[in-house]
């Protein structure tokens, strides 16, 4: 048997076993998982192709030599409409899209990156490592968000340049306490479980026991955290924006700044600059939302429901016998 | 069986839906239990034990349905309304299941229990009276009065599972259905435990549905046994003449393959139960049987009577009549593969 | 087996304790909590090839003693030589080079696989973990030999299953498997069975016991059953409350069992023959606290024998008075129980107890109870341990004879820690008996 195949093979199974809960979500579960990543998927593909999908770039005021007129309604040439500094809100809208993944993207990152392991080493050897972290970590969690984010960015704004990343990292500051809250915790329990002990039996190294032991039961739960956590930093980082401590507007576009450069418009009657920033927001927010709870109906053994096949007493029984009997 | 029994179980159906289809957990059972009398339950895990026990008295999760009767006291329990086997459940069935501690509400004292359950059922007793009759019921079972008004955690474990059975019997069930009471006890505690059991019928003439998988406790506590596979009882007598001359295959060969101080050489039954979804065609235990005959996987066995009040699911035990020609025949196999186990 | 077979591990009086976290005010206070004594005080010898069956109640230390053997668990005092090195003084680091010596195999078979590792993944491990195999292809291969060999084949249908696809002895195969893979001299097995089956349970044991004679294994069972280990042990050890109260060859307990719990185990066990019956004199009462043990001999609370020397002590006059309680009606009991009152005393561990006559009562009132007492039950092996009775100043006094501790000794063929084998103990027994204060 030629070993490749052997592998895919075996690949494919423990892909499939992951997937399993997924295939096998019903009802309402099964409805938010998708709606959720259809949401979330359709932000990706205009962050992504944001390029060839926007008319004009962000910060685009003119096009063949013309400025665009300022506060055009949505219609022709403009199908959004444009801002009072004449840009497009549907290149506005696109290009958010681009900044507000890339942020929380990269403060997911960060995030799980520092998070996990730090909760997975202070499960598992507990101690004055452990107490240090968790006193640590519990106080940056009881710091209201927003205000901790605020300090961050300020904090950081005249040493980074990039915008992205200055509000990448406060945002990631604001959430690693969860990551490691909820990794440690499960540490905990899996810790005491008798494969743990087995494999110490077997003289394993704490590292190792940590790795194959420990870490893959644990980081179940972490999916449907990060993309919990992912739908709250958009707010975050939207909110950030409004009060001026987001991305620059230099440096890309970003919701939260437009949706606050708009809030005069709207006393004018002017409802299209506010509006669509704001139903961005409201709708990726929402799709990372289901795509979360989602998540966490289909993995969560506890609220996990399947699809039963109802009783039918009356269904007909297995008549193979009768053939096994003239053999 | 005894005059008049307390619990007639006619071709009860009780079957669990699941994404893969139903789980035929009891399929076609017929039991009796009459007053003082002790009928023990044995089989494999997952032959359906719990769930015939539970489904007498109508506890039974969302999706699973039940078909056929449960006679009480003349009064078919299957279809009775979620209320009326609520009303019914304490002062006419018990139940004492194999967890004591998950099942005394750990914020209570044991006094309180008790006068709940009492108020619960017969709210027109005294104060006085309700504490005589749970003091005289926990002292029967060697609970001394000064501990009264402890809390569950205070008590060691063959401790709680005696008040676990103080509590069903202060409201004199006439039908106690116990789910392996003592499986997570020591040998010494258990052995009091079934002696106690076994003073039930003298003391209060209760009907007990003893489910274990120890066939030891049955003979030690139990009149009649019930052997079930694969959601069926395959034979039922007198604990004595059962074990004594086991007439279906399944009953000896768990009987040979249990380990006892007079074991002397292994023993065990080839192959796993089956899974119940999609259970063997004709008698479910041919996959496993050293006696099968052709006539086995063909044609489902029916059941016969012996000696009065013996009975076995199985073709070795006729009826001829029914047999085709030819079905009387052993076949031979190969052996099965020794993994394919439970 | 022959007496002079070579030694594989050695005990030496071996203490483990657990600390119990004490309340936040003892710690606030700097009280350290009390202990468990888990393992109290154990010596015993693991001769090469031989099956040690180590039988007693759930809390009797048996998983400690075995936890401890293996490193698992810290001694708190006492050595555990194996193979000549004492493993209670070895770092972690060198543990773990041992650890391909001796291995374990656990009670639940559902909780000792990691759910995320496939079988094969589980079952070689151990070789990845010393560097045992050069790549993943010769790991199979040696997985797919071993699992060959506890009888998971045909081996392609288990090897890339996760412990979730199989059945409770099928897993407690495949953890056998990973414990076996490394060639180890000692398994230590907890109640490998315990969790199955009866219909599968004979199988394993069958399993254990090829592989024991093919790999050369000297296996350290734990049990509390008194019927598997009968099959399967070369010699038993009876365990009670962190000690071992009997020690002999298999047939010499099983024929003639010496220390009464050894008896009163036997007897109890339920057996499917419906002649035999379990007998109503079985010991009452349950395993007490292994933080506070009883005075004396730790079995004497429930011991039908015991006798003056065995360290009776005040919570025994407790116990007594709550048994008569309970089979008393309930205004026998409210009175009893308003004379004698809360009785804190008799919540110690002590030889002598006051007790103050409560609602009027006085101490001769009291004695006249405890007379009632004994007249209804003369033969309550209480009673010899008692020494004086006295009423004083409203007051009763009860003191007992001072314990003494049983040594494990030789009687016969087997070692027995009780004082009906002492000689001086029952010397000491009857010189009491002539010197009780009526
Ligand atoms: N809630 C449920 N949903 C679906 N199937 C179930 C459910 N409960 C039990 N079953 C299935 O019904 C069958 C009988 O289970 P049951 O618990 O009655 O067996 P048992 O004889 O009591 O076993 P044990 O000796 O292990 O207690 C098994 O195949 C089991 O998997
Ligand atoms: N990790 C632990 N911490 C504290 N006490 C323990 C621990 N493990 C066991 N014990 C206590 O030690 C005693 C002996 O337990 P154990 O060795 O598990 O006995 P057995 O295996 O005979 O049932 C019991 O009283 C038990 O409660
Ligand atoms: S009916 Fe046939 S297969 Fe079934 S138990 Fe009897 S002999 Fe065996
Ligand atoms: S020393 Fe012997 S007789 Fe005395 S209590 Fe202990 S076991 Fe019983
Ligand atoms: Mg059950
Ligand atoms: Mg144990």
């Amino acid at each position: 048997m030629a070993t490749a195949t052997v592998r895919a093979q075996r690949r494919t199974v423990a892909l499939r076993r992951a997937f399993a809960p997924i295939a096998e979500a019903r009802g309402f579960a099964r409805w938010m998982l998708f709606a959720g990543a259809a949401i979330t998927l359709m932000f990706v593909i205009l962050a992504a192709f944001a390029p060839l999908l926007s008319p004009y770039a962000f910060d685009q005021y003119q096009a063949n030599g013309h400025r665009f007129a300022q506060l055009a309604r949505p219609g022709h040439g403009h199908i959004l409409g444009t801002t009072v500094q004449s840009t497009d809100v549907l290149a506005r809208i696109v290009y958010g899209a681009q900044t507000e993944l890339e942020v929380v993207g990269l403060a997911l990152a960060f995030g799980l990156a520092v998070g996990v392991p730090l909760g997975l080493v202070s499960g598992y050897f507990g101690g004055i490592l452990d107490r240090g972290s968790v006193f640590f970590m519990d106080a940056m969690f009881a710091f209201p968000p927003l205000l901790l984010a605020i300090i961050i960015a300020f904090l950081l704004g005249s040493s980074v340049s990039s915008g992205v990343l200055v509000a990448a990292i406060a945002i990631t500051i604001v959430y690693v306490p969860q990551y490691f809250r909820v990794v440690r915790n499960h540490v905990i329990s899996v810790r005491e479980e008798q494969y743990v002990e087995a494999a110490r039996a077997l003289g394993a190294k704490p590292f190792t026991i940590l790795r194959r032991y420990v870490f893959f039961n644990v980081v179940q739960n972490v999916p449907v955290i990060a993309t919990l956590n992912a739908a709250d930093a958009v707010l975050t980082l939207t909110a950030l924006g409004f009060i001026g401590y987001g991305v620059q507007p230099t440096q890309g576009a970003e919701w939260g700044y437009d949706v606050s450069r708009a809030v005069t418009d709207v006393a004018s009657g002017i409802w299209w600059t506010g509006l669509f920033p704001g139903l961005a927001i409201v709708l990726l927010v929402s799709g990372l939302t289901l795509l979360g709870e989602g998540l966490n109906e289909t993995i969560n053994p506890v609220l996990r429901r399947r699809a039963i096949r109802q009783v039918d007493f009356d269904a007909p029984s297995f008549d193979a016998g009768a053939e096994f009997y003239e053999a | 069986m005894s005059a008049e029994p307390v619990l007639t179980v006619r071709d009860l159906r009780l079957w669990y839906g699941t994404p893969r289809g139903s789980v035929r957990a009891v399929d076609g059972v017929s039991l009796e239990i009459g007053a003082g009398q002790t009928l023990g339950l044995v089989g494999e895990s997952g032959s359906g034990k719990s769930t015939l026990g539970r489904g007498i008295l109508g506890l039974l999760p969302e999706g699973a349905k039940s078909d056929g009767e449960v006679l009480y006291k003349g009064r078919n329990l299957v279809g009775a309304s979620h209320r009326e086997l609520r009303r019914l459940r304490g002062p006419e069935l018990g139940l004492i299941f194999q967890e004591p501690m998950t099942r005394l509400d750990p914020l209570m004292r044991i006094e309180d229990q008790f006068r709940e359950t009492l108020e619960q059922h017969e709210s027109k007793l005294t104060d006085a009276e309700i504490r005589r009759r749970s003091l005289d019921t926990l002292g029967r079972m060697g609970i001394p009065p000064t501990r009264f008004r402890q809390y569950p955690h205070e008590f060691s474990g063959g401790m709680r599972q005696r008040i676990m059975i103080a509590l069903a019997l202060v409201l004199r069930p006439s039908l106690l259905v116990a789910d392996e009471p003592t499986t997570a006890l020591d040998v010494i505690v258990e052995a009091q435990i079934l002696r106690i059991l076994a003073d039930l019928k003298e003391n209060f003439g209760t009907a007990l549905l003893l489910i274990t998988h120890n066939l030891g406790i049955v003979a030690e506590a139990c009149d009649h046994v019930a052997v079930m596979y694969a959601g069926q009882i395959v034979e039922e007598g007198p604990a004595r003449d059962v074990f004594a001359e086991p007439k279906h295959p399944y009953t000896r060969e768990l009987l040979r393959s249990t380990i006892s101080l007079d074991t002397r050489e292994l023993h065990s039954i080839p192959g796993a139960p089956p899974n119940l979804i999609t259970p063997p065609t004709g008698c479910h235990f041919h996959p496993r049987c050293p006696d099968i005959m052709r006539v086995c996987p063909a044609k489902d066995p029916i059941e016969t009577r012996h000696d009065g009040d013996r009975r076995v699911l199985c073709w070795l035990h006729g009826p001829e009549s029914e047999i085709p020609p030819g079905g009387g025949e052993p076949i031979e196999r190969e052996r099965i593969a020794v993994a394919e186990e439970a | 087996m022959s007496a002079s077979a070579e030694t594989l591990v050695s005990v030496r009086g071996l203490k483990t304790y657990y600390s119990i976290r004490g309340s936040f005010l003892d710690r606030l206070v700097g009280r350290t909590g009390a202990a468990v004594r888990a393992v109290d005080d154990i010596s015993l010898d693991l001769r090469k090839g031989e099956v040690l069956g180590l039988v007693g109640e759930s809390g009797s230390g048996k998983t400690t003693l075995g936890r401890t053997i293996l490193g698992l668990v810290p001694a708190t005092s006492g050595t555990v030589e194996f193979e000549g090195k004492d493993i209670t003084k070895l770092s972690e680091h060198d543990l773990r080079e041992l650890r391909r010596r001796m291995q374990i195999v656990f009670q639940d078979p559902h909780a000792s696989l990691n759910p995320a590792m496939t079988i094969a993944q589980a079952v070689g491990h151990p070789l990845q973990i010393h560097g045992l195999a050069q790549d993943k292809e010769q790991v199979r291969a040696r997985v797919a030999e071993v699992l060959d060999r506890v009888g998971l084949s045909p081996v392609e249908q288990f090897m890339d299953k996760y412990p979730s696809d199989l059945s409770g002895g099928q897993k407690q195969r495949a953890v056998i498997a990973r414990a076996i893979i490394l060639n180890p001299v000692l398994l230590v097995a907890d109640e490998p069975v315990s969790m199955l089956d009866m219909s599968v349970r004979a199988k394993i044991l069958e399993l254990m016991l090829a592989l024991k004679r093919d790999f050369d294994l000297t296996y350290l069972y734990v049990t509390h059953d008194l019927a598997t280990a009968k099959f399967f042990c070369d010699r038993i050890a009876i365990m009670y409350l962190g000690r071992i109260v009997e020690i002999g060859p298999s047939e010499a307990i099983y024929e003639d069992p010496k220390h009464p719990y050894t008896q009163a185990l036997l007897r109890a066990i339920p057996e499917p023959d419906p002649r035999r019956t379990i007998p109503r004199d079985l010991p009452r009462g349950e395993v007490p606290d292994a933080a506070k043990p009883p005075l004396g001999c730790h079995f004497r609370p429930r011991c039908p024998r015991a006798f003056e020397v065995c360290g009776w002590e005040a919570r025994d006059l407790k116990e007594l008075l709550e048994r008569r309680w309970a089979e008393m009606g309930e205004e026998g009991f409210d009175a009893e129980r308003a004379a004698v009152g809360p009785a804190e005393s008799l919540n110690e561990p002590a030889t002598t107890a006051k007790l103050h006559g409560h609602g009027g009562a006085s101490g001769a009132d009291l004695a006249g109870l405890l007379e009632k007492a004994r007249t209804g039950d003369p033969d309550d092996p209480f009673w010899t341990g008692v020494k004086r009775i006295a009423s004083e100043n409203g007051a009763l006094e009860v003191d007992w004879f001072d314990p003494v501790d049983p040594r494990l000794l030789p009687a016969g063929p087997v070692e027995v820690e009780c004082h009906l084998y002492d000689e001086a103990a029952l010397a000491e027994a009857a010189e009491r008996r002539g010197a009780r204060i009526p």
